[in-house]
């Protein structure tokens, strides 16, 4: 835990060349938009670096995250530099169990203060003291306030911990949070997405190592470099929703010929992320891809904005309802004004005083 | 603009919407029907019904004799109406709209054609915006409703063209200024002239069935 060798020698233990560390660094230059001089910049800083501690903690999650991290990238450049920063608190990847683990993240926090980078995937239940989720008998949220004291960052893996995610849906019965609801006084990003891209993780950790500091973030904290641009903005069936062609169903012609998912309610128009050109395991695809339109996984509340399979154009409630009896109370409304407005026709005119002649006369 | 705000005027936004349109269309186009009329006790010189199908039927379409007294606003209140007209209800993703409503749909005209038919519906909203205050007499007939009706119809035009095209802003935010935008349409238009999208026929069979009566023939 505490060798904290630089990331050029544990590459090169690990029979890493020093080539593909350049096209790796290159790879994240051109995946965060930077400037191809910054290739080796990268190069130069992250050989230099040194391995960061880290503390991941995981709350209220399925370890969907943890699992896209670890899993679909294994025999890559990615996890390897995942691996060369000092994990030194992971429920799920750590050896160590019970106090000796309680203990590691003590150390850790104790030692690094001030200046490890804690992860965080999973959101924070705050309902009835937040004893819906608890570890070693302390609540996520005490885990999280300490834990966030001495760091120097706070990365929010996944859209539980960025934006209170599934726990977070309706009708949210543990009070789950994100972690940017309880911690304001630390720079915290967002790297959401239900999982979120494993590249986008590590590029976000290379940009930190390299720059020291957080990449360019959007209004919901989330790194421009990869949530500047919506799924439908980069959509390789992109041209097919130009041409007005649409697939009406998941097996008919349209969808076998790879025509645009809008009407079977692909949200990829308002979904921010970078599947469609970083795409997933090892670069085989992205959902739209694999014939299913965008969840919007990456977005607050994708759980609470309509089906998965309306398109976004159609109603996300039942207007019918509301149409029948208004129809009936506007008919209603007419005939008893019209109804009065007879009755009071009927009153004038029996009220009406009849001219005579002696009037006319003036008498 | 975010999510949340695209799903409130995807639902209880677009619900409210429709309660209040269908609400004042209804009692607007009944109130008009039971007002009734007091039954003629002169002899019909022809059918009320044939008179009143023939005139909805002909002022669908433009009078040479009405065209010289106003050709520029006949031409482009005809081009604005039709361009309104296929856009809405031509366009593949309003037509899914009707689908999900109504339980059924129909095809759709390519791209190409929405296009155009948009940025002419436009260019004679604007034209006609123009004319309004260049054209003296126009001008003192204006009023605030003409200018309300006029912004009101406008707007979903413009951000439905700008969604189309990706223009200005991101899909998100257009798509939830569009809906936004037809829903202040809806809420307004039974209180206002803009009625006339259910009454114009109404008035036109009413016209022709009293000349029908009278033997005219118009």
């Amino acid at each position: 835990m505490t060798e904290h060798e630089t990331l050029e020698q544990r590459l090169h233990e690990q029979g890493i060349s020093r080539r593909s560390f350049l096209k790796f660094c290159a790879a994240m230059a051109t995946m965060m938009a930077l400037p191809p001089s910054s290739a080796t910049a990268i190069a130069a800083a992250l050989s230099q670096a040194k391995r960061p501690s880290v503390i991941w903690l995981s709350f209220q999650e399925c370890t969907g995250c943890t699992e896209s991290l670890t899993r679909s990238h294994s025999p890559t450049l990615e996890s390897m530099i995942f691996d060369l920063i000092s994990l030194d608190y992971h429920h799920t990847l750590q050896a160590a169990s019970g106090f000796a683990a309680e203990q590691a993240r003590d150390e850790a926090m104790k030692e690094f203060h001030g200046k490890y980078l804690l992860l965080v995937d999973g959101s924070i239940p705050l309902k009835d003291g937040g004893v819906y989720s608890t570890i070693a008998g302390r609540t996520n949220l005490d885990m999280l306030q300490e834990a966030a004291a001495g760091a120097a960052a706070i990365v929010a893996v996944g859209s539980c911990a960025a934006f209170g995610g599934l726990p977070n849906a309706q009708p949210n019965p543990t009070g789950a949070v994100a972690v940017s609801d309880i911690i304001k006084d630390k720079p915290i990003i967002n790297i959401s997405g239900c999982p979120p891209i494993p590249a986008v993780i590590t590029a976000v950790l290379a940009h930190y190592l390299t720059f020291g500091a957080l990449p360019a973030l959007d209004d919901l904290g989330r790194p421009k470099a990869f949530y500047g641009e919506t799924i439908h903005d980069r959509c390789y069936r992109r041209p097919m929703y130009e041409q007005g062609k649409f697939a009406k169903s998941f097996d008919d012609e349209g969808a076998r010929n790879g025509w645009c998912l809008y009407e079977l309610g692909c949200k990829g128009p308002t979904t921010h992320n970078a599947c469609a050109t970083t795409k997933w395991n090892g670069g085989a695809g992205f959902p739209i891809e694999a014939g299913h339109g965008c969840l919007g996984c990456s977005e607050p509340k994708f759980w609470d904005v309509g089906s998965f399979y309306t398109p976004l154009p159609a109603p996300a409630a039942d207007v019918t309802a509301f149409a029948q009896a208004a129809a009936l109370a506007g008919a209603a409304a007419a005939v008893v004004l019209s109804t009065a407005d007879r009755a009071k026709q009927r009153r004038a005119q029996r009220s009406r005083q009849k001219l005579t002649v002696s009037d006319l006369k003036g008498e | 603009m975010d999510q949340e705000l695209l799903l409130w005027v995807r639902g209880t936004g677009l619900q409210i919407a429709t309660a209040v349109f269908v609400l004042g269309m209804s009692y607007r186009v009944l109130h008009l029907l039971l007002l009734g009329r007091k039954p003629s006790l002169a002899v019909a010189r022809g059918s009320e019904w044939a008179g009143g199908l023939r005139t909805m039927w002909q002022r669908s379409f433009m009078l040479p004799s009405l065209s010289g007294r106003g050709l520029f606003t006949v031409i482009a209140g005809y081009v604005f109406h039709v361009g309104f007209l296929i856009t809405l209800f031509f366009l593949s993703q309003h037509i899914d709209l009707f689908r999900a409503v109504f339980g059924f749909g129909w095809p759709a005209l390519p791209r190409g054609v929405i296009d155009v038919a948009a940025v002419l519906a436009i260019g004679a909203m604007v034209a006609l915006l123009v004319h309004r205050f260049i054209d003296p007499v126009k001008r003192l007939l204006s009023g605030f409703e003409d200018f309300l009706t006029w912004t009101l119809s406008f707007l979903p035009l413009l951000t439905g063209f700008m969604l189309l095209r990706n223009i200005g802003f991101e899909y998100l935010t257009l798509l939830t200024l569009h809906i936004a935008s037809v829903e202040l349409l809806m809420v307004v238009a039974p209180f206002t002239k803009l009625a006339h999208m259910f009454t114009t026929f109404m008035a036109r069979w009413y016209n022709g069935a009293v000349n029908g009566f009278k033997g005219i023939n118009a």
